[in-house]
Parts: structure tokens; sequence; C-alpha cells
């Protein structure tokens, strides 16, 4: 029994472990590493088959910068009062979250009425998911962030809803924190939409 | 450690006590206990596995004459095609999953996972998935394109019945399952690790766990896109891959194989992570060369993501692309090298026993080293041109996935079913089982080799007597007969052993990780006090050097006295697939009023689960509960 203890001995006994994140929020993490995998398989399929435009007028005639430029402005500022909202969070000051939480819902669905009027137009002109390998790469590389901002938007309205039961106090700072994690991740990935798609297809 | 059974309650509703282990049927569609839903992964995964091998069945009797014809034409297709589609996704990843859910929260000292209520989707969605597939066959047949459902066949052009759509939608939700299992693991052993569980104190089976988790998080999502892009163009007239619009079939099979080749490893590290556990054991010696190991695994992690065109050599990308992928693919064969010497060092000098799991390891052994020579001829690129798509290459995957993956699979049955029912597993049927399999599928695997060479493609229908494939092919089917018999009296084992085996202590094999210093089988809380880990075989360090008993943490990691914190049962997660899945329906079967339904469903699922505070449960630990090492 008490013979000499080499395992035991040379490797100190740790009786505290460096402190982790909460389970959230590195699952969020997680989950949104895959998801930059999910879109960097559509914007290569973009990039694949933006030329193939099977006849029809290609995406830098059909496209209006300026109606993206406001968009891309009005999502990024959603970004801005997510952040503003989180800081609320952290002082308690719950009002002032729920505010900022409404501001950053009615920006993420202004976005989304954009781009569904952007739709609109595209596909008045005859370019659609259907018309080309060009508009089939399209739409769904954008028609999946834009589903993105409105899942955003409905977890924006959900939580708003969760904040007025008594559990909230409790979870609020994590709950809001994974809420933003996932936000900011979809304007960056809207940063990269823009350059990629709008940008570059305008330049060419 | 934030760990769900450590925190701390404040307000709401007070969490009921629960003294006994709710049972029935219910308690089983609601329950969030990794174990029982380990447990649902081996018994799903095994009744998909009987079906798909039927199917084998059928294939081989249509093979075994020359001109047969037991089944028709285009259902040879469909058996092919959802053989191989069953055997990598419904029943070889459930089983490995089955067994990461049944060990891996155990082997490092937590009570479940981190997302527990996520586990439980992960279990619907794949059976959801897997169903709505085969339900396919009464839906106007199933899927016909093979396993990879390469494009232009697969398109709406030559495939225009809703097989296809089954195989798009259906992989589509037991895939987002997957993917949820890889967060959940992944969260898992980052986080819940018991104090003193360091990275290199985790068994190997863990690791191999982290490893297969992060494969599964960067492989699926590439999956997820080419399904989509096939489901749009079959389903709304999208232009991705038809050619005639300038769409590129070679995005498929890109987009296929950035996520195939990884799956396969998906498919094989949890085995190798198996054999890491079995060998040491039996061999009464610790892991020769542990951190070589871990060094091992993520090396071969890392490689299965850059050697994806080697599936595609004969595709036409040119002398230098083949060139690199075709080392890289080489490369590979030195981490998983140095694995298989270190498992022959493990037991070299020790006391070996034997026993049937020690005999699947041996077979393992064996034919994986086989599958992998002949792994090797395929990474020459130029040589490939000649193997590729004939039955070389059927021979080398099932060697890998049958002399590999199902192999450690059986060896971790006859290792590990004593700790989860209690009973052993029976030694003399085990040894029948293990002899009937091995010979059985030398004789239907090892002629494959012979008829790739002289030929034979895969997934032919049939062939002429004149071009001398009849022998070689009739021995094959005959070698069919005995695989079947062994699996028939491995199954008897399974069914006969769960009642009536022989009853097993709670450390029947001397073990050297946690599982075994708790009782078998183990307690819903799995321990009735979070454990100080201090050392690599950390069940083994203290049989040896402590006192023969887990000393507890530190007061830090523990809840109110004489209770224990479980999160509570839960029919969401259930709901949520069954949406997903009606859904996915209303998209198969161009019904929009089914999938409104259905995505609404999905909406109320989500948002009653995302914001449903789980009060959990306290659980008070049975009296006689301590474990110790025997002398």
């Amino acid at each position: 029994m008490a013979e000499m203890n080499p395992h035991l001995t040379t490797h100190p006994v740790e009786t505290e472990m460096p402190a982790a994140p909460d389970n959230s929020v590195l699952g969020v993490w997680i989950w949104l590493s895959a998801e930059s995998l999910f879109f960097a398989s559509l914007i290569a399929t973009f990039l694949l088959l933006h030329n193939q435009t099977n006849g029809g007028p290609g995406l830098g005639r059909l496209i209006d910068l300026q109606l993206t430029f406001i968009a891309t402005v009005t999502l990024l500022s959603s970004s801005l009062t997510m952040a503003l909202g989180y800081a609320q969070v952290l002082k308690g000051n719950l009002g002032g979250f729920r505010f900022w939480l409404v501001v950053t819902a009615l920006l993420g669905l202004g976005f989304a009425g954009m781009q569904a009027f952007e739709f609109h137009h595209l596909y008045t002109q005859g370019f659609s998911l259907s018309s080309s390998p060009a508009g089939s790469a399209f739409f769904t590389l954008t028609g999946f962030h834009g589903l993105h901002v409105l899942f955003g938007a409905f977890w924006l309205i959900s939580l708003l809803a969760f904040s007025f039961k008594k559990e909230f106090v409790e979870e609020a700072a994590v709950k809001v924190k994974v809420l933003g994690l996932y936000w900011h991740f979809v304007d960056v990935v809207w940063v990269i939409i823009f350059t990629v798609v709008y940008l570059m297809g305008k330049v060419a | 450690m934030a760990t769900h059974s450590e925190r701390v309650w404040h307000g709401g509703h007070a969490p009921s006590a629960v003294a006994e282990e709710p049972r029935g049927l219910w308690s089983w569609l609601t329950t969030v206990d990794h174990k029982r839903i380990g447990q649902m992964y081996m018994g799903a995964g095994l009744f998909f596995f009987l079906l798909a091998g039927i199917e084998a069945f059928l294939i081989r009797l249509q093979l075994a004459r020359p001109d047969n014809h037991v089944v028709s034409a285009a259902l040879f297709n469909q058996l092919f095609t959802m053989h191989g589609v069953t055997m990598v996704f419904l029943a070889g990843m459930p089983l490995l999953i089955g067994f990461i859910n049944l060990v891996v929260p155990i082997q490092i000292g937590a009570r479940d996972v981190a997302f527990p209520r996520l586990n439980a989707l992960s279990l619907w969605l794949f059976i959801g998935g897997g169903l709505m597939l085969y339900t396919s066959w009464f839906f106007g047949g199933a899927p016909d394109a093979g396993w990879f459902n390469y494009v232009p066949i697969s398109g709406i052009q030559y495939s225009p019945g809703p097989g296809v759509d089954f195989y798009d939608i259906g992989l589509q939700i037991s895939g987002i399952g997957t993917l949820m299992t890889g967060i959940n693991f992944l969260t898992t052993i980052i986080n819940l690790r018991a104090p003193g569980m360091s990275w290199l104190r985790l068994p190997m089976f863990v690791w191999a766990t982290f490893v297969t988790s992060l494969l599964i998080v960067f492989a699926f999502p590439p999956l997820t896109v080419d399904l989509f892009l096939q489901t749009f163009d079959r389903l709304f007239g999208a232009h991705f891959f038809s050619v005639a619009a300038g769409g590129s079939p070679l995005l498929w099979a890109n987009l296929f194989w950035v996520f195939g080749h990884p799956e396969v490893y998906i498919l094989i590290m949890p085995a190798f992570g198996i054999i890491s556990e079995v060998v040491p054991v039996m061999s009464r010696r610790p892991l020769f060369g542990y951190t070589t190991m871990v060094l091992s695994v993520m090396a071969i992690g890392f490689l299965s993501f850059m050697v994806w065109v080697h599936h595609m050599f004969d595709l036409g990308y040119g002398p230098w692309v083949n060139s690199i992928f075709a080392l890289s693919s080489m490369l590979i064969a030195v981490p998983t090298g140095v694995k298989i010497f270190n498992w022959l060092t493990t037991m070299w000098g020790g006391q070996v026993r034997m026993n049937t799991a020690m005999h699947w390891v041996m077979g393992f052994l064996i034919t994986f080293v086989i599958g992998g020579m002949s792994g090797v001829m395929l990474a020459l690129a130029p040589a490939d041109l000649q193997f590729n798509n004939s039955y070389f290459v059927v021979a080398h995957f099932h060697y890998v996935l049958i002399g590999g993956t199902l192999f450690a699979i059986f060896a971790g049955m006859y290792y590990w079913f004593p700790k989860y029912t209690g009973r052993f597993l029976n030694e003399t049927l085990g040894k029948w089982q293990f002899w009937l399999v091995f010979i059985g599928f030398n004789v239907t695997f090892f002629p494959m080799h012979f008829l790739g060479l002289m030929g034979m493609p895969r997934r032919i229908y049939t062939y002429a007597p004149h071009l001398g494939l009849t022998f070689w092919n009739s021995v094959s089917t005959d070698g069919v007969f005995i695989l079947s018999a062994g699996m028939v009296i491995g199954a008897i084992n399974v069914l006969w052993s769960y009642g009536h085996g022989q009853l097993a202590s709670a450390d029947p094999w001397d073990g050297r990780t946690l599982e075994w210093a708790i009782p078998s089988p183990p307690p819903a809380y799995n321990f009735a006090y979070i454990p100080q880990v201090r050392g690599l075989d950390a069940w083994w360090v203290e049989k040896r050097y402590g006192n023969g008993r887990m000393l507890p943490a530190p007061e830090a990691h523990h809840g109110p006295p004489g209770t224990i914190h479980m999160p509570t049962s839960t029919p969401m997660p259930l709901f949520l697939a069954l949406s997903i899945v009606i859904a996915g329906y209303g998209l198969i079967l161009h019904s929009l009023i089914l999938a409104i339904i259905g995505f609404a469903f999905v909406a109320i699922g989500i948002h009653r689960s995302m914001f449903t505070v789980d009060p959990g449960m306290y659980v008070r630990p049975h009296e006689v509960e301590e474990v110790r090492a025997d002398g």
C-alpha cells in the first residue's frame, strides 16, 4: 500500500482548473465555427458559378449598390445596438436593455425588408433562383444569410418576451451574450458577402 | 467549473426531488440521460445494421452466378445505394456515437453531457432522418444513385422519382443531429472534465472522441450545403449542377468529398479509441506511447481534410493536383502506422488475456493493416486510374470499415457490455461469432481484390459467364453465409445475455479508467461524488498507489450534501425532431400545407427549448454505492 508512488508524485494534483467559459458560450462558439464552414462553402459555390449567367445579364449590371449600401449600414449599426443592449444587461438596467433589443430587431428586420425588395427587383428583371447558375448561387448565398438575420430577429423577439419572466434575471448575461455572438457573426458574414458579391461584382 | 449538476438554483420553480429512476416507454422517449441515449443509439444502429446487412445479402445473391436475376436491375441499384448510405450514416456512425454517449461523460468524471436536451434531439433527428429515408421504398423507390450520389445521374433528369429527394432531406435531417453531437461533445470534453483530469490525462477514447467531434463540426457543413444545393436543383429548378445551363457537376463531387473523406475518419477514429482502451486493460500494461498516440490522432484528423481529391483522381485535375493529393494520402499511413505499432508494443511483454474482446482486437489489427495497405496502393494516382471504380476499391473499404470499424465496435461491445447491463456477454458464443465472422469476412471480401484486378466494375448488376469472374464471385457469396451465421450468433448472444448473462461486478476486467470505478450498471447520476483525478489511468492509479477508491473532489465541486442535481426529462427533443421530419415530408411530397405545419412546429419547438429554463431535479444517491477494488 505505502509503496513509492511515481504517478502521484510526478504529476502534481491540480485542485483548480483554469476558469472555463460557460457551456452555452463555448457551444455557440463551436456552432458558429461550423456556420463559418457553411458560409465558406456557399461563397466558394458563388465564386465558382457567378459568371455562368446562362445568356442572361451579368449580376454586376443588375445590382443596385446604393440600396445595398443602406442595407449594409443598417445591419452593421444593429451590431452596435446589440452591444449597447448587452452593456445595459451587465449594468442591470432591464429597461435600457429592452430598448436596445427592440432597436436591434427593427434594424435587422429593416435589413431583411430591403433584401426582400432587392430580390423582387432582381426577379422582375428575369434574374432568379432558376434563371441561371449565377442566379442559383446568388439567391442561395444571400438568401441563407437573410434567413440567418430573420432567425436572429426571431431570437431577439423571443428573448424580449423571456425578459419579462422571473427566470430571466439569473440567466440574463449568458442568454444575451450568446445571442450577441450569433448576431455579430451574421454581421461579419455580411461584410464578406458585401465585398465578394456586391463590390467585386460591380468592379467586374 | 460550471457543470449543469453544480448550478445553484435561484428562484423559479423549485426542483423536485426524485429518488427512483423512472421506467416505461415514455421515460425512454423523454430521457436526457446520456447512458439511455447511448443505448438507444446502439439499438437503432444495430437495427439499421440488420437492414443494411439484408441488402448486402441480396446484392451477393444476385452476383453469385453470371446472368443472374434474383432482383431486378433497378432494385439492385436501390439495394447497393441504400446499403452504403445505411452502413455509413445509420449504422456505423450511430454505433460509434452510441459508445461515445455511453463512455465519454463517465471517463471524464462528469454526470452528463454539456447539453443533455440537445443530445436527445441529436438522437431523435438521427432516428427520424433514418426512418424517413427508409420510407422511400413506399413512395416510389429508394435512392439509386450510389452512396455518393453523383450528379448528373442523381439529377431530376435521370432520377425523376422522389428517391434522391429522400436521400437529400433524410441525410440532411440526420446530419444536423450528428453536427449537434459534435458540438455537444466538444463542449463536454472541454468544460466538464473532473478536477485533475488534464488534457494529457484524458483516456485515449476521449481523445478520439474529441478529434472525431472536431471532424464532425468542420466536415458536416459542406455536406449540408451540398445537400441543399441538390435539393434546390431538384425541387425548385436551380442550376447548380446542370451542365446545359453552365452549372458544375464537379461542384457536387468536391463538396461531397470535402465532407466524405473526413467522414471515413469519423468512422475509424472512435474505433481506434476503443482499441486503445481494450488493449492496455486486457494486456495489463499501460498504453505504450500515450503522447504519440494523442499526436497521431491529431495528425490523422488534420490530414483527413487535405486528401479528398484522391476519391476523384480520374476526374481530370491533372498531374500536379493528383500528385499532391497522392502524397498527402500516403502521409496518413505514417501516424496510422504509429498507432498500430503502439498497440503491438503495448501487448509485447504484457499478460494478454485472450478473451473475446481481445479476439476482435487481433482481428482488427490484421484486417485493418491489409485494408491500409490496399489504401496506399489506391493512393498511387496512376495505379488508381486502373483500380478506381473496380471491385478492388470495394475490397479496400470493406477491409477498413468491417475489419477496422466493425471489429472495433464488437471489441467495444464485449468490453463495455458488462458495465452498462451488469451482465457479461457469453464468451463461448462470442468466440464462435468471432471465428465465423472473421473467416466469413475474409472469404467474402478477399476475392474482391482479384475480381477488381480482373476488371470487374463495382455496382455492376450482373456479368457474362465467359468473363472469368464466376469462380471468385461464387466464393465471395459463399463467404456471406459464414459471415451471416456469425452475425446471427452475435445477435443471439446480445439478446440472451441482456437478461441471462453471467452477472458482472463493477470492475470485471481490472480496468484503468473511471467508468470501472462506479457500479455496473451505473446509476443515473454516474458518480455519487465528483472524483478527484490524480494521474493518467485515473482508476488504476488509485488501485495501485492509492487506497483503492476514488477521492472526492474539493468541496467547491459539489452541490448540497446528500443530493445530486440532474436535468429533468422532457418530450421537447422528440417533438422538435418530429416537426422537422414533418417539414421534410412536406418538401419531398410537394405539400405546402405539410411543410408549413412542420416549420411552424419547429419554430414553436425552438422557442420553447431556448427559453424554458430547466429547474432540474435532485436525486438522492443510493445508500450502498461505494465501489472498492478487490484486494
